[in-house]
C-alpha cells in the first residue's frame, strides 16, 4: 500500500462533529468490534491478536498478543489491566490526541483487551497534565456504564468489567510499567527488579497486563477487520533475521521542532524520516536543513542529516545507532542549533526524572548534566567528551547497572550526539565560548 | 478540628472500593487535599493516613516522590501555571518563555507572587509538542503561547 492510498485509521474519526460521543461512535460502527470479540472465545481473541503482528507501541514495541499469553493458564482470583497513558516521553503527543478526540476508540480496546485477559478490573493511568483527557475519558465511561458496555453482563454476556481512572503526579518513570504499578499502588514509584514480571505478579501482587493507549486503538480495528488487513500494511519480517518480529499496521508519527508544520500524523510503519519531514511536516522551517533528528522521543537518541532515509520502522532506527523506534515521536533540529545545548537539554531532562532508586542512574545523570553546564559556561576540557562517553556506556540496562531502561534513555542522546557531531562538542570546548542559549541552570 | 473537610473525607472514601489496597487510594487523596487547600500539610498527611490505615510516613514518603505536591510550608498560589522547557519546547523558545515571565513576574520557577495569586513551574515535556512553546494552567494546556498570552489568560492583563 503506497502513502498516498492510506487512510487514516486510528486518526479516521477526528475532526469529526462530537467525535467524542458515544452516539456519534456508534454511528461509525463502534462497538461492533467488541460485540465480535464477545461471541469468540477469549483465547482467539488473543489469537487474533498475535496473528497481526501488533507490537506494542509504548516505546519496547513487545508484541502485544504474545505479552498476554504471558499470563498464567490457570488463574484463580484477579487479573489486571493497567493502561499505560502516562506518556511523557519528549516529543510523544499521540495518546492526548487519540483521547481528547476519539475516547471510545481506545476505551473500545480497552473492554475487548480485558475480556481477552480476563481481567474484570481495568486501571487506566494518566498523566495529570491530561486534565481535558480525563473529562473525557470520565463523560465517556459514564456513558458506557449507561449503555451496558461496561458493569455488569456486558451486552448481555456474562462478561463484566469496570474501568477506574488513576491520575498521576508529574513524574516520567510512571511510565515505566512496574514503576506505573507501584505508583498505582500508592508508593513511590521505582520500578520492580524483573523477573517476576507483570504478567506473574504486577498489580497488588496480582498478574497484570500494561499495555500502552495507541496499543489499545489499534485492537478494535484489528478485531473488526482481521489481522491479514493489519498486516497489509507497514514493512515486512526480515526473512534472513529470526529475531525480527516485522513492523505491521498504522503508526502515529508526533512531529515537533523545527518544522513548518508540526502535528501528529498516521501512516502505515516504515516512511523515512526525510519524507515524513518533507511531505507531511511542511519542511524544515526558515528555509534551512535539518542538522539532526531524533527518530521516537529523547531518549532513543539522534540521526544525523545523512540518516534521514532511514525507514521509521521498529528495524530501521537501530541501524544507524539510535535505540529504536521509541514512540516514533520525530523531533527536528535545525542546523542553526547549537548540539551542545540540544544535549544539556536532554541530560537535563533525565537529571529531573531519575528516581534515584539506582546509584548509577541517579549520579550519571546529574554528573552529564554538570559536565554540559561547564561546557556551556565555557569551561569544558575536551577530557570532558570522553567522560561523557563514558558515563553513557556504564548507565542502563544494557552494561546491566540499573532496574529499569530510564538511564539507556540517558545514555543514547549522549552517545550519538557526540559520536556524530564530535568536531561540534570539540569545537565549542575549544573555543571557550559561552552559550547563547537562555537555558536556566539549576532548578534540577 | 479536622484538616480535611467532609467532602475531602467523603471523596477520599467513596475510592477505597476501586482497589484492592486501602493504600492505592494515596494518590488520589493527595490530589483531592492539594486541590482544596492548595497543598498537603502534615496534619492532613495524618488524617489521609487514618482513614487509609497507613503510618503518615507511608503517606509522607509516597508525597515527597512526587515533585507535585506541595508542603504547608511552601502552598501553592491561586492558578498553578507551568511552562514547557524540553526539546521540543526549547526548541521553540521554551525557555526564552519561561526567563520572561520570571522577570515580568519577579520570581523563579516553583516561586509564588507576592499577591499568592500564582505560582509558577517549570514543566518537563507536557506532551503538547505539536504547539511548542505550551503552558499548563492548573490541568488545562494551551499550545504555542507567547509571554503575553500568559499574562492575558492567567492575570486577565490585555
Amino acid at each position: 500500500m503506497s502513502d498516498s492510498e492510506f487512510k487514516p485509521v486510528l486518526l479516521g474519526r477526528v475532526g469529526r462533529p462530537n467525535s467524542q460521543s458515544l452516539e456519534s461512535y456508534k454511528a461509525d460502527g463502534g462497538y461492533k468490534a467488541l460485540a465480535k470479540a464477545l461471541s469468540m472465545a477469549n483465547t482467539d481473541v488473543i489469537e487474533t491478536v498475535k496473528a497481526s503482528g501488533l507490537r506494542g507501541r509504548g516505546g519496547a514495541g513487545f508484541p502485544t498478543g504474545l505479552k498476554w499469553t504471558f499470563l498464567p493458564k490457570d488463574i484463580n482470583g484477579p487479573v489486571y489491566l493497567c493502561i499505560n497513558g502516562d506518556e511523557s516521553e519528549p516529543g510523544t503527543f499521540n495518546n492526548r490526541v487519540l483521547i481528547e478526540e476519539d475516547p471510545h476508540q481506545v476505551l473500545e480496546g480497552i473492554v475487548i483487551s480485558s475480556y481477552a485477559t480476563r481481567t474484570t478490573t481495568a486501571y487506566f493511568y494518566l498523566r495529570y497534565e491530561y486534565g481535558r483527557c480525563y473529562r473525557v475519558l470520565k463523560a465517556a465511561i459514564d456513558e458506557m456504564y449507561a449503555n451496558n458496555l461496561l458493569g455488569k453482563n456486558i451486552l448481555g454476556s456474562n462478561y463484566s468489567l469496570d474501568i477506574h481512572l488513576h491520575r498521576g503526579a508529574c513524574a516520567y518513570i510512571c511510565g515505566e510499567e512496574t514503576g506505573l504499578i507501584e505508583s498505582l499502588e500508592g508508593k513511590r514509584a521505582w520500578p520492580r527488579i524483573k523477573p517476576p514480571f507483570p504478567a506473574i505478579e504486577g498489580a497488588f501482587r496480582r498478574p497484570t497486563v500494561v499495555n500502552n493507549v495507541e496499543t489499545m486503538a489499534c485492537i478494535p480495528h484489528i478485531i473488526e477487520r482481521g489481522p491479514e488487513w493489519f498486516m497489509t500494511m507497514g514493512i515486512p519480517k526480515d526473512p534472513n533475521n529470526p529475531r525480527d518480529a516485522g513492523s505491521y499496521g498504522p503508526k502515529l508519527y508526533c512531529i515537533s521542532g523545527h518544522v513548518n508544520k508540526p502535528g501528529l500524523v498516521e501512516l502505515p510503519m516504515g516512511i523515512t524520516a526525510r519524507e515524513l519531514i518533507d511531505k507531511h511536516a511542511g519542511g524544515v522551517w526558515k528555509g534551512r536543513k535539518a542538522k539532526a533528528v531524533v527518530p521516537g522521543g529523547i531518549s532513543m537518541g539522534f540521526m544525523s542529516e545523512k540518516e534521514l532515509d532511514t525507514p521509521l520502522d521498529f528495524a530501521g532506527p537501530g541501524r544507524v545507532g539510535c535505540l529504536g523506534l521509541g514512540t516514533a515521536a520525530v523531533i527536528v533540529i535545525d542546523d542553526h542549533t547549537s548540539m551542545v545545548d540540544v544535549l544539556y537539554n536532554a541530560c537535563r531532562f533525565f537529571a529531573h526524572e531519575s528516581c534515584g532508586q539506582c546509584t548509577p542512574c541517579r549520579e550519571g545523570t546529574a554528573w552529564s548534566t554538570k559536565i554540559l553546564e561547564r561546557i556551556r559556561e565555557g569551561r569544558g576540557k575536551l577530557s570532558d567528551i570522553d567522560l561523557l562517553l563514558e558515563i553513557s556506556s556504564s548507565i542502563g540496562t544494557i552494561p546491566g547497572s540499573t532496574i529499569c531502561g530510564l538511564a539507556d534513555g540517558a545514555a543514547w542522546p549522549m552517545k550519538t550526539a557526540i559520536n556524530k557531531f564530535r568536531p561540534e562538542f570539540e569545537e565549542y570546548i575549544k573555543s571557550g565560548r559561552k552559550s547563547e542559549s537562555r537555558q536556566l541552570a539549576g532548578a534540577h | 478540628m479536622s484538616e480535611l473537610s467532609p467532602n475531602a473525607k467523603k471523596v477520599i472514601e467513596e475510592h477505597i472500593d476501586r482497589y484492592p489496597s486501602k493504600q492505592a487510594v494515596t494518590l488520589p487523596a493527595l490530589h483531592i487535599v492539594q486541590e482544596e487547600r492548595g497543598c498537603v500539610s502534615n496534619k492532613a498527611m495524618k488524617e489521609i493516613a487514618e482513614i487509609l490505615e497507613l503510618s503518615p510516613a507511608q503517606i509522607h514518603d509516597t508525597m515527597s516522590f512526587y515533585g507535585f505536591f506541595r508542603t504547608e510550608e511552601d502552598p501553592l498560589g491561586k492558578t498553578r501555571v507551568w511552562i514547557c522547557r524540553s526539546l521540543p519546547c526549547m526548541l521553540r523558545g521554551g525557555e526564552e518563555l519561561l526567563s520572561e515571565l520570571c522577570e515580568r513576574w519577579g520570581i523563579q520557577p516553583g516561586g509564588t507572587t507576592t499577591d499568592g495569586k500564582i505560582t509558577l513551574e517549570l514543566a518537563e515535556c507536557l506532551g503538547a509538542c505539536d504547539g511548542a512553546p505550551c503552558m499548563l494552567v492548573n490541568d488545562e494546556l494551551t499550545l504555542r503561547v507567547t509571554a503575553d498570552d500568559v499574562e492575558k489568560q492567567v492575570r486577565g492583563v490585555q
